[in-house]
């Protein structure tokens, strides 16, 4: 696995993968996200921190278009994922969710087994002909996954048996098998131990040389150690984003460095 | 009487031991909670409690004692003298021990517990007694009648002259059928139904939906018999049975069936939709977030994470069917009938038991004993459904928790 791993590139020549422009979400009369304008690249893993309840999930879950499903939600502005508007009239979100997948904070496998989570994406969305592609398919998605050596064996127990490190990986895998172009991951790690929680971020830095990796975490050291892009969300606004490192170690917003030195959140 | 006297005298006793427990905690703590081991209502609940469980012990240990020796009627003088004692001594003894380090709370909690174990003791023991005294009488019957003819017989033929023909297959063969079409009728409507109020119905619709729903289960079976007779009946009959030559019966097998199903929808529906809302959020969003349609989600995720407790449902429902006598008796009418035209009048189980023994019976002939025999029966059957449902639930249950 580790002959995969890649060497720190550089990001700056990266594609725009996400460009948001002015947007804006409501819940009912709840103003929640504040005029947020942001720029993901691909091939990038963009960490976005804050305090809870900043509305950096909310932003999250815009990208592809989870919110439609909370009835009183409402989102304006231009989000354009390749250049095209994704929230315009002619884009269906069940399309969209699947070229931007999504990984939830608690491992969610559903009640069948781990072939069969994994197989539920391309069987859905017809990305394979034959039960060889398929078998092809689960298994490549599970070494994306870094989790393949653990289940070759019992592919057809259930996947609600893993642990939960392993259940966090099999759901990264699922999403890996619809082969998304970016990756959303809502505070994966926030129900898994540290071990689990090392796999992971190690699994998330070789994901970035197929997809454009999107994670909200509340620890800023994961967010250090995984990201290349960080936005600073501080009550619904995008107080700041840019290079991780300069938002570490040379915030240019007074309220980013309170949040890093530990002073508000 | 006397038992109702006796019943009244102890409530009193008791009461009376509640009042004075607490008296006297009051004055041994003068008043105050904090220098006593317990509160002082406490006490006094220790005392009354203690007088009602003992006077109650020694009643039916005195009642059975009597029972067993065979002392005919008119002791209930002894009866009455010993349970008062008993609750008298009770009262004495706890209302003695009374004083400041007295643990009066755990003496309540351990007799609450006795009375919640007399409860649930009660149910168990009243099953018991009830399979056993059916067991009893059908073996009377087995001890008449072969009970190959009564198991693999193919004609039920009851005379009360003696010489029955009472094989239970014709009706056995009826109960299956009308149970079967009434399980076709109430399990796609029902789950239906369920799937649409849980997945799709909007909370002002479901708010509304559900109750309504919930209500045709309140109806008496018997409503539901009024309107197989008098509406679906004739319905059928003209519609279906008599165009395509099928008989001309009102009472039929699909009426029953139909009526039935209609039953058994909210009872499907009602469990199916808790079951489904109990299937995690996060299994949908998990779906969702890959791409996967409503109806994608809910047909590869969510039925199939439900289907142990729908299957369970289901099975509840069947033997609910089994059980059900008056919309039988109404619908299908009283012939017990080998066929598998849906428009003849047949018969289940349950009704032949009612009849069987309706009128002048003196439980001795194999013709009223059949009811017994057939009863176990229709017990063991049941029973194993609710069994295979419970364990299918059990097993499958905790997959996503």
């Amino acid at each position: 696995m580790n002959d995969m791993r890649i060497v720190e590139r550089d990001v700056d020549t990266q594609a725009i993968k996400f460009d948001c422009e002015n947007v804006q979400v409501y819940y009912g009369d709840n103003h929640a996200i504040k005029d947020v304008n942001v720029r993901i690249e691909s091939n990038t893993v963009t960490a976005f921190i804050g305090p809870s309840g900043c509305g950096k999930s909310t932003f999250l879950r815009c990208l592809n278009r989870m919110n439609d499903t909370i009835d009183i939600c409402r989102v304006e502005g231009k989000l354009s994922l390749d250049g095209e508007n994704i929230y315009d009239r002619k884009v269906d979100p069940v399309q969209l969710r699947a070229k931007v997948g999504m990984v939830f904070q608690k491992p969610n496998p559903f009640p069948k087994s781990i072939y069969d989570n994994i197989a539920y994406g391309p069987r859905i969305h017809g990305l394979v002909d034959s039960k060889a592609d398929l078998d092809m398919v689960v298994e490549r998605s599970l070494r994306r996954g870094a989790i393949w050596d653990e289940v070759k064996d019992r592919l057809h127990a259930p996947g609600t048996g893993l642990s939960g490190g392993q259940q966090q990986r099999l759901c990264i895998a699922r999403a890996v098998a619809t082969e998304p172009e970016v990756l959303l991951m809502d505070e994966p790690c926030s129900a898994l131990d540290p071990i689990a929680t090392a796999q992971v971020e190690e699994l998330i830095e070789e994901l970035r040389t197929n997809f454009s990796v999107i994670i909200v975490t509340h620890s800023m050291q994961q967010a250090a150690r995984v990201s290349q892009r960080t936005a600073f969300f501080h009550l619904g606004e995008l107080v700041e984003f840019g290079k991780t490192g300069d938002i570490f170690t040379n915030p240019k917003d007074p309220r980013t460095e309170s949040y890093i030195t530990g002073r508000i959140g | 009487m006397p038992g109702t006297w006796l019943f009244l005298i102890l409530v009193t006793l008791s009461v009376l031991g509640y009042i004075m427990g607490h008296r006297k905690a009051v004055s041994v703590s003068g008043g105050s909670n904090r220098v006593m081991h317990s509160l002082l209502p406490y006490h006094g609940w220790n005392v009354g409690l203690a007088t009602f469980l003992a006077g109650l012990f020694v009643m039916v240990v005195a009642a059975l004692g009597r029972a067993l020796m065979g002392v005919a009627d008119g002791n209930n003088i002894a009866l009455s003298v010993l349970t008062l004692a008993g609750a008298c001594a009770a009262f004495y003894v706890t209302h003695a021990r009374i004083e400041r380090g007295y643990r009066a709370r755990d003496g309540v909690e351990k007799m609450i517990r006795v009375i919640l174990i007399l409860a649930s003791s009660i149910a168990i023991l009243t099953t018991i007694g009830l399979v056993l005294s059916m067991l009893f009488e059908a073996r009377n019957f087995f001890g008449q009648y072969p009970w190959t003819r009564f198991f693999f017989g193919t004609n039920w033929a009851p005379n009360f002259r003696g010489d029955s023909d009472l094989g239970m297959l014709p009706l056995l063969w009826g109960t299956l059928y009308v149970s079967f079409i009434a399980l076709m009728v109430a399990v796609p409507v029902g789950l239906f139904a369920a799937i649409y109020l849980a997945e799709y119905a909007g909370p002002k619709l479901r708010a509304v939906a559900k109750p309504l729903l919930e209500v045709l289960a309140g109806i008496p079976t018997i409503v539901y018999g009024l309107f197989a007779l008098i509406t679906v009946g004739p319905i059928l009959r003209d519609v279906f049975a008599i165009p395509m030559g099928l008989g001309e019966s009102a009472s039929s097998v699909a009426t029953a069936g139909l009526v039935m199903g209609i039953m058994l929808i909210p009872f499907v529906s009602s469990l199916s939709d808790d079951i489904i809302n109990a299937v995690p959020q996060a299994m949908r969003d998990g779906s969702f977030g890959l791409g996967a349609t409503k109806s994608e989600t809910i047909k590869k995720v969510v039925i199939p994470a439900a289907l142990p407790g729908i299957v369970g449902a289901i099975l509840l429902a069947a033997s609910r069917a089994i059980g059900e006598t008056m919309i039988v008796v109404m619908g299908a009418g009283a012939a017990a009938r080998l066929s598998l035209n849906p428009f003849e009048a047949m018969t289940t189980v349950t009704v032949k038991i009612v009849s069987q023994l309706t009128g002048d019976t003196d439980f001795a002939s194999p013709e009223t004993l059949v009811a017994f025999a057939l009863g176990i029966t229709l017990f063991v059957i049941t029973l194993g459904l609710n069994v295979l449902a419970l364990i299918i639930v059990r097993t499958y249950r905790e997959q996503y928790e």
